[in-house]
């Protein structure tokens, strides 16, 4: 059904070029199998594809809108378009993987779920997608994360998920992730809803499938705009990297389209106090897959930095790392202050209050170069509301 | 060669290098030596130990805070090289070896004569595809994790590549540290998976913690391993090997 091409195809053991792969104990290796198994077969399902794609238009509300906005445009000197996936339910684009994994979870017959989550975006995808389809939740999240996130954890709670704060090191979305593996060790039953492009295979490949319906819908949604539907730059933030792998997606194997992938600076690069994987971080291996991780000389993981909690992770999906190794992907980065502030400028310019994740895309237009003929669209992937006390604390 | 065969029942004690303070692991060594200890798995700190239960994670993030690196502990194995005589493995993930230098680590591997390394986190897929050269280049043994669960064909993949160590058969489908008994329902396959080991020691790991849980495992195993156990014994300043030997 979706035919995978040179940039997005894994090898038989899961590897895109030098990254990826599963790196997991043995005490996972059956749950891989067999999810890569059915996996496998609802890729090529058309039953499948159908609940998915009719979810998606009755339940999410997609296709989400491409927006010209007027006031980039003007500043900018050249069209911006805005990917709204802040529209979909939930606020985001993660709902868009949730639904396709609840979905394989349903016909793997499974009635646990368990998620990671950073801002809670993908906690509260998960929350949701579990209480349309009677599922157990049970969400991990880092007690840092916890604190910053409040809106979000109150949602999650209340669609009837329990949420498990993980307390072990930097309290953020690496340490959730170790403990949703740590019990899903000791839970084989329980289904793993993965939130980005991250992990063994086939997660990373999976994610980006189910996210890769972003890009379809820029192609279609441009064309009626432009006449076109190809872009000169799409722009999109990366912590794990799920929104930029959708919205990428279908654009990888068309070079003339630039693909920017917008890091979590931090204080800065050389701050030491950031989450720019690709500009600090070197091949390493974590959660399940070799990637740019940010590690010390002795292979050490380096707890990373970033305002935004959605970003604030010390690797990148193996997808990213292996497209920015061939130079197919730029990576740039933005500081928490640049993305304050862009925040804050869609807010004025045209009453869209991005999330603190996309805010960093926006912010990223002041340091990529543009000419008059270039069509740029930004993947803006969630809404603001849960970042409501960051914002107000930085005026 | 293979120095895991023995003729009577064995007990391997896990530490983790750099716990509790840093310079107490060659001491722990000569000491479970001297104790009767068969063997001996010395744990590479990571931050990030995925398979392991909260006890391994307190020593393993106590002793990177105490400075333990993979150049720390080479040269302390390195100080006590002539006093071991029993085997000693290195344990732990795969990123630190991997940021080390693989042959590097494999070069001092072989000249401290490490008798295997396990990697939790490296499947006999990915060892057999990228890393397998280097380990027989130096001659250097490596032990992999198999469970109750893994199909014989599987199991039989692993003992042909481990001639010259053990096979590492977790008792359940758990992290480290769990602490409840021994599932008595599983002994019966971990009779049928010495079967299928055609000599290659087994030895039983994860979640054995008392000496009931060492009985049982010489029931149908070669060797019995306690990790978390012993790590909060030391925690706790109690005797375990007392206990036990």
């Amino acid at each position: 059904m979706i035919s995978e091409k040179k940039y997005t195809a894994v090898d038989d053991l899961g590897f895109y070029g030098d990254f990826g792969g599963a790196f997991v104990p043995e005490l996972l290796r059956d749950n891989l199998e067999e999810l890569s198994l059915n996996y496998n077969l609802i890729k090529e399902d058309e039953a499948f594809q159908n609940e998915f794609i009719s979810l998606l238009k009755h339940y999410v509300g997609r296709p989400s809108p491409l927006y010209l906005s007027q006031k980039l445009t003007n500043e900018y000197q050249c069209p911006i378009f805005l990917k709204r996936e802040d529209l979909n339910h939930t606020g985001s684009h993660k709902i868009n993987n949730a639904i396709g994994q609840i979905l394989l979870a349903k016909k793997m017959g499974k009635t646990e779920i368990i998620a990671e989550t950073g801002a809670g975006q993908h906690g509260v995808a998960s929350a949701t997608v579990c209480a349309l389809m009677d599922m157990k939740c049970i969400v991990f999240m880092g007690e840092k994360d916890i604190e910053r996130q409040a809106p979000n954890v109150q949602r999650m709670k209340y669609l009837g998920a329990e949420v498990v704060p993980a307390t072990s090191g930097s309290k953020t979305l690496k340490d959730a992730t170790n403990e949703a593996i740590r019990y899903w060790i000791n839970h084989t039953n329980a289904y793993y809803l993965i939130g980005s492009v991250v992990g063994p295979h086939p997660y990373p490949a999976m994610v980006a499938l189910f996210q890769s319906v972003i890009s379809k819908e820029i192609k279609t949604q441009l064309k009626e705009h432009t006449g076109s539907e190809n872009p000169t730059k799409i722009v999109a933030c990366v912590g794990g990297g799920s929104n930029a792998a959708g919205a990428f997606y279908e654009y990888y194997d068309n070079e003339e389209v630039e693909l920017i992938a917008v890091e979590a600076g931090g204080m800065g690069v050389d701050s030491g106090h950031t989450a720019a994987t690709s500009a600090v971080g070197n091949p390493g291996v974590l959660h399940g897959s070799l990637t740019l991780l940010m590690q010390d000389e002795y292979g050490q993981v380096i707890e990373p930095y970033s305002i935004s909690a959605g970003l604030d992770y010390p690797g990148i999906g193996p997808l990213h790392a292996h497209t920015i190794q061939v130079g197919r992907t730029k990576s740039i980065s933005v500081t928490d202050d640049e993305a304050l502030k862009a925040a804050k400028k869609l807010a004025v310019y045209e009453g869209i209050i991005p999330a603190l994740e996309s805010a960093h895309a926006i912010a990223a237009l002041d340091k990529i170069d543009f000419s008059s003929n270039d069509v740029v669209v930004i993947n803006l992937s969630g809404r603001g509301d849960k970042d409501m006390e960051t914002y107000l604390n930085f005026e | 060669m293979n120095r895991f065969i023995k003729d009577k029942k064995q007990l391997s004690i896990f530490i983790t290098a750099g716990f509790p303070t840093l310079d107490s692991t060659a001491a722990q060594i000569i000491e479970l030596q001297s104790k009767g200890i068969d063997f001996i798995e010395v744990g590479i700190p990571f931050s990030d130990p995925m398979a392991d239960g909260i006890v391994i994670q307190e020593s393993s993030s106590i002793a990177l805070a105490n400075g333990m690196n993979m150049d720390v502990l080479f040269d302390q194995l390195d100080s006590i090289k002539n006093q071991v005589q029993i085997p000693l493995v290195l344990m732990g993930y795969l990123n630190p070896v991997l940021q080390y230098g693989l042959e590097k680590f494999l070069i001092r591997c072989k000249d401290l004569k490490i008798a295997s390394v396990i990697l939790a986190d490296m499947s006999i897929e990915i060892y057999e595809r990228f890393y397998k050269e280097l380990f027989d280049k130096y001659e250097v043994p490596m032990t992999f994790l198999i469970t109750p669960i893994t199909s014989n064909e599987r199991i039989e993949k692993v003992v042909n590549a481990s001639s010259r160590s053990f096979v590492y058969l977790v008792s359940q489908t758990s992290i480290t540290g769990k602490k409840q008994a021994l599932d008595s329902s599983l002994f019966e396959r971990y009779s049928e998976i010495k079967q299928l080991c055609k000599g290659v020691p087994v030895i039983l790991g994860f979640g054995i913690s008392t000496k009931e849980d060492v009985e049982n495992a010489h029931l149908s195993c070669d060797g019995a391993i306690i990790g978390s156990a012993y790590i909060r014994s030391l925690m706790e300043e109690k005797d375990l090997l007392a206990e036990l030997v």
